[in-house]
């Protein structure tokens, strides 16, 4: 009997992706985590200090508070867009999906903010927002609103400023959940639908008894995707509130703290080292939220699908 | 044939001169700096009127903006790609570059020695032996206000804070609309800058007061500075509608479009609000004292410099374009064409602008001093500066009171900074 070749077509086509993905993606990663176990000295020599920085981010008052208030920070902000963005997205799928008229022309303005630039986002709702030019400010006076702290500086106040970036970037993202549910949904086999209608099935019923069941995958990978985002997210915060995160580090997520730590503010010097264990921590916190939803979701699902 | 051999032959000879003159080409000095605001006047004023004395240096300003400036600047040097001549952020951020090694020495440039040591001292070692940038201008905080409003109103510009209190009262009663302190806290930094740093030298007594904290005999929460906090939280009834969300472009739209009074300045705003409202008449006054008070304190902080990259491949170029910032012609050219940055030159230079010059006259009824958290209280995290701007806001926020204002940025300042340690005992900081 002949051996079977070996398989060389498989290495040359993984080769591409794998060089460019260690050398873009995991080389720097791991280059960072080394860097993390490091502490830089005044000359310049770098010194190996083991876990030191991590201890210190943890335990240190000055790391220790700025790194919870982002880290609750950035829990906020994904609750908030786990619990308005996704069902809010999905909700949207399902209109879409039941052939409405003019569904593409829905499906392209919901969608074209999240193509926009997040720095064009940001300046737009800045001036929507803002108590000099905003349109904002006509309508409050209308709704008899006018006079209200809150309302008339949004982003100005440490208890609305977090939830108004989070509402604007569910605004602005809103297209990808969407899209992700219609693809799904899409792929749903008319005979089903057909024959629940047959059957008597309402809109609802057809939605809970087979639509949902069948885009539960989908719904898996939009957390997860979620999740990965928010935690990564920096953008939005950066171009509407700078990078102080203000008012008084109310808006202050992974992201602009990592920023700060790592290249420093204004007459503050950056630290590398400390940025490097901030990021360390990022890579933690998401690694764990993957984790959760690797061993936790997707292998029911598996079981569930075969 | 015979065509395309000539067309090729002409391509070439003209490859061949590009490649030649290159070679040839002027001596190219980039510098690099966060005065974006500047870019025009550097590229159509100063560089035209070095490239008189100097025409065979082809300089390029390169600016990139402010709040990133301090971390791009960083991340160039580190790289080796940063330009030849760098624009210097005074005292810590420069020290820190010179004992990097990213800033060289310059006690030897021809025309230093124009400069007093006063003018030095942001850029020099805390030892005195080194000087590592050649001081262009500083800037003084002060209040500019709309003239035709005020005369319009019959208003008088205030000699003591008491009288500032109540004109401010009345504006607010004879003119609702309008916003009689036009300023915004929501870029975080006016508040300490326009705000902290121009009344509170006034409190605390101007240098003596400074040294005094270094020292650790004062601190946040005594004395004068408490009563500067104390004296920035009566502001914020009179600052504009949401200004808790007004940044400061719209605190200089508001005022240039004399929606606003008074707006709490720094003179480098002079020379934007001339371009953004040609026609606006603007009048200045000088952070009132106290009723009673003796002595006037101003805020004059020298603010830029600029300093030469020792890895630059054009060291002579660069070195002759900072000999030339050392002159009276780049005094002159400097202060006039950007009225509200005031040379630091010791020539005696007439500034035309006005408003400019009224700034410049409180140097002779005033005791200068600098913003006082950039010595020394922000060479470390936290930093005195940054909590500043947290502290200030939060003031006028109306999130924390004077009191807890003060002892908190003090907690935070005594955790690191060894002569104010005492504090951090007394004030029970570790609870």
């Amino acid at each position: 009997m002949r051996r079977k070749p070996f398989p060389w077509h498989i290495v040359v086509f993984l080769a591409p992706a794998v060089l460019i993905y260690t050398l873009f993606m995991i080389y720097p990663m791991l280059a960072s985590l080394k860097f993390s176990l490091y502490q830089t000295l005044d000359d310049g020599r770098q010194v190996f200090v083991g876990l030191g920085n991590y201890i210190k981010l943890l335990t240190d008052p000055n790391w220790k508070e700025p790194f919870w208030n982002a880290f609750w920070n950035n829990v906020v902000f994904f609750i908030i867009h786990m619990s308005l963005q996704n069902p809010i997205g999905l909700f949207l799928a399902v209109l879409l999906a039941s052939n409405i008229r003019g569904a593409w022309i829905y499906r392209t303005i919901i969608f074209t903010p999240t193509i926009l630039s997040v720095v064009l986002i940001g300046f737009a709702w800045k001036l929507i927002l803002s108590p000099t030019w905003g349109i904002w400010f006509p309508l409050l006076d209308r709704l008899g609103l006018g006079d209200n702290e809150v309302a008339i500086a949004l982003l100005g106040n440490e208890s609305s400023a977090l939830i108004t970036l989070s509402l604007i970037s569910v605004w602005q993202n809103i297209g990808i959940p969407m899209m992700l549910f219609l693809a799904a949904l899409i792929r749903i086999p008319n005979e089903l639908i057909e024959a629940a209608q047959v059957d008597g099935a309402n809109s609802w019923r057809i939605f809970w008894r087979i639509q949902f069941p069948l885009i539960i995958p989908t719904v898996g990978i939009v957390a997860i995707l979620t999740f990965i985002g928010n935690f990564n997210a920096f953008d939005l915060i950066y171009a509407t509130q700078g990078a102080l995160a203000g008012p008084n580090f109310s808006t202050d997520i992974m992201g602009t703290f990592f920023f700060r730590t790592f290249f420093g503010f204004q007459l503050r010097p950056g630290d590398p080292n400390m940025g490097a264990t901030v990021a360390g921590m990022m890579l933690l916190i998401i690694l764990t939220g993957v984790l959760i939803y690797l061993y936790g979701w997707q292998r029911r699902m598996e079981e569930v699908q075969f | 044939m015979s065509k395309r051999f000539t067309t090729v032959l002409a391509m070439a000879a003209l490859l061949a001169a590009t490649f030649l003159g290159g070679a040839f080409a002027k001596q190219q000095v980039i510098i690099e700096s966060w005065r974006t605001d500047d870019l025009k006047l550097w590229k159509d004023v100063i560089i035209p009127a070095f490239n008189k004395h100097y025409p065979d240096i082809e300089v390029i300003f390169s600016p990139t903006a402010p709040a990133e400036y301090n971390a791009v600047l960083d991340s160039k040097l580190q790289a080796g790609t940063a330009g030849d001549l760098i624009t210097c952020r005074p005292f810590g951020k420069s020290l820190e570059l010179y004992n990097k090694g990213h800033l060289a020495p310059l006690n030897d440039l021809p025309g230093m020695e124009h400069f007093s040591e006063f003018a030095k001292a942001a850029w020099t070692t805390d030892d005195g032996s080194v000087t590592y940038c050649v001081p262009m201008a500083s800037v003084i905080h002060g209040f500019l206000y709309n003239k035709d409003l005020f005369d319009k109103y019959g208003y008088e510009p205030p000699k003591t804070w008491e009288e500032f209190m109540d004109l401010l009262a009345k504006m607010k009663k004879d003119a609702p609309a309008l916003a009689p302190l036009v300023m915004g806290t929501k870029d975080q930094w006016e508040a300490a800058t326009m705000g902290w740093h121009n009344i509170a030298p006034n409190y605390y007594g101007g240098e003596a007061g400074r040294k005094a904290f270094l020292a650790g005999k004062e601190g946040f929460h005594t004395d004068g500075f408490l009563q500067g906090f104390e004296a920035l939280a009566q502001w914020a009834p009179y600052l504009p509608r949401g200004y808790k969300a007004v940044s400061y472009s719209d605190a200089q739209q508001l005022f240039t479009q004399g929606r606003g009074f008074i707006y709490p300045a720094g003179s480098w705003d002079i020379g934007v609000f001339h371009q953004m409202n040609p026609k606006l008449n603007m009048g200045a006054f000088k952070a009132p004292p106290p009723a009673g008070a003796t002595k006037s304190y101003i805020s004059d902080h020298p603010d830029i410099a600029l300093g030469l990259n020792p890895a630059s491949k054009n060291q002579e170029a660069a070195k002759k374009f900072l000999e030339w910032l050392t002159t009276e012609e780049f005094a002159d050219l400097y202060g006039n064409a950007l009225p509200g940055f005031f040379p630091l030159h010791d020539y005696n230079i007439t500034i035309k602008d006005p408003v400019a010059n009224e700034f410049l006259s409180w140097r002779q009824t005033s005791e200068g001093t600098f913003r006082m958290t950039y010595y020394k209280l922000s060479d470390q995290k936290p930093d005195a500066e940054t909590d500043l701007w947290t502290a200030s806001v939060n003031i006028l926020n109306g999130n924390q009171t004077p009191e807890e204002a003060a002892k908190w940025i003090e907690c935070r300042l005594s955790s690191w900074y060894q002569p104010h340690k005492h504090f951090y005992e007394e004030l029970n900081c570790n609870k």
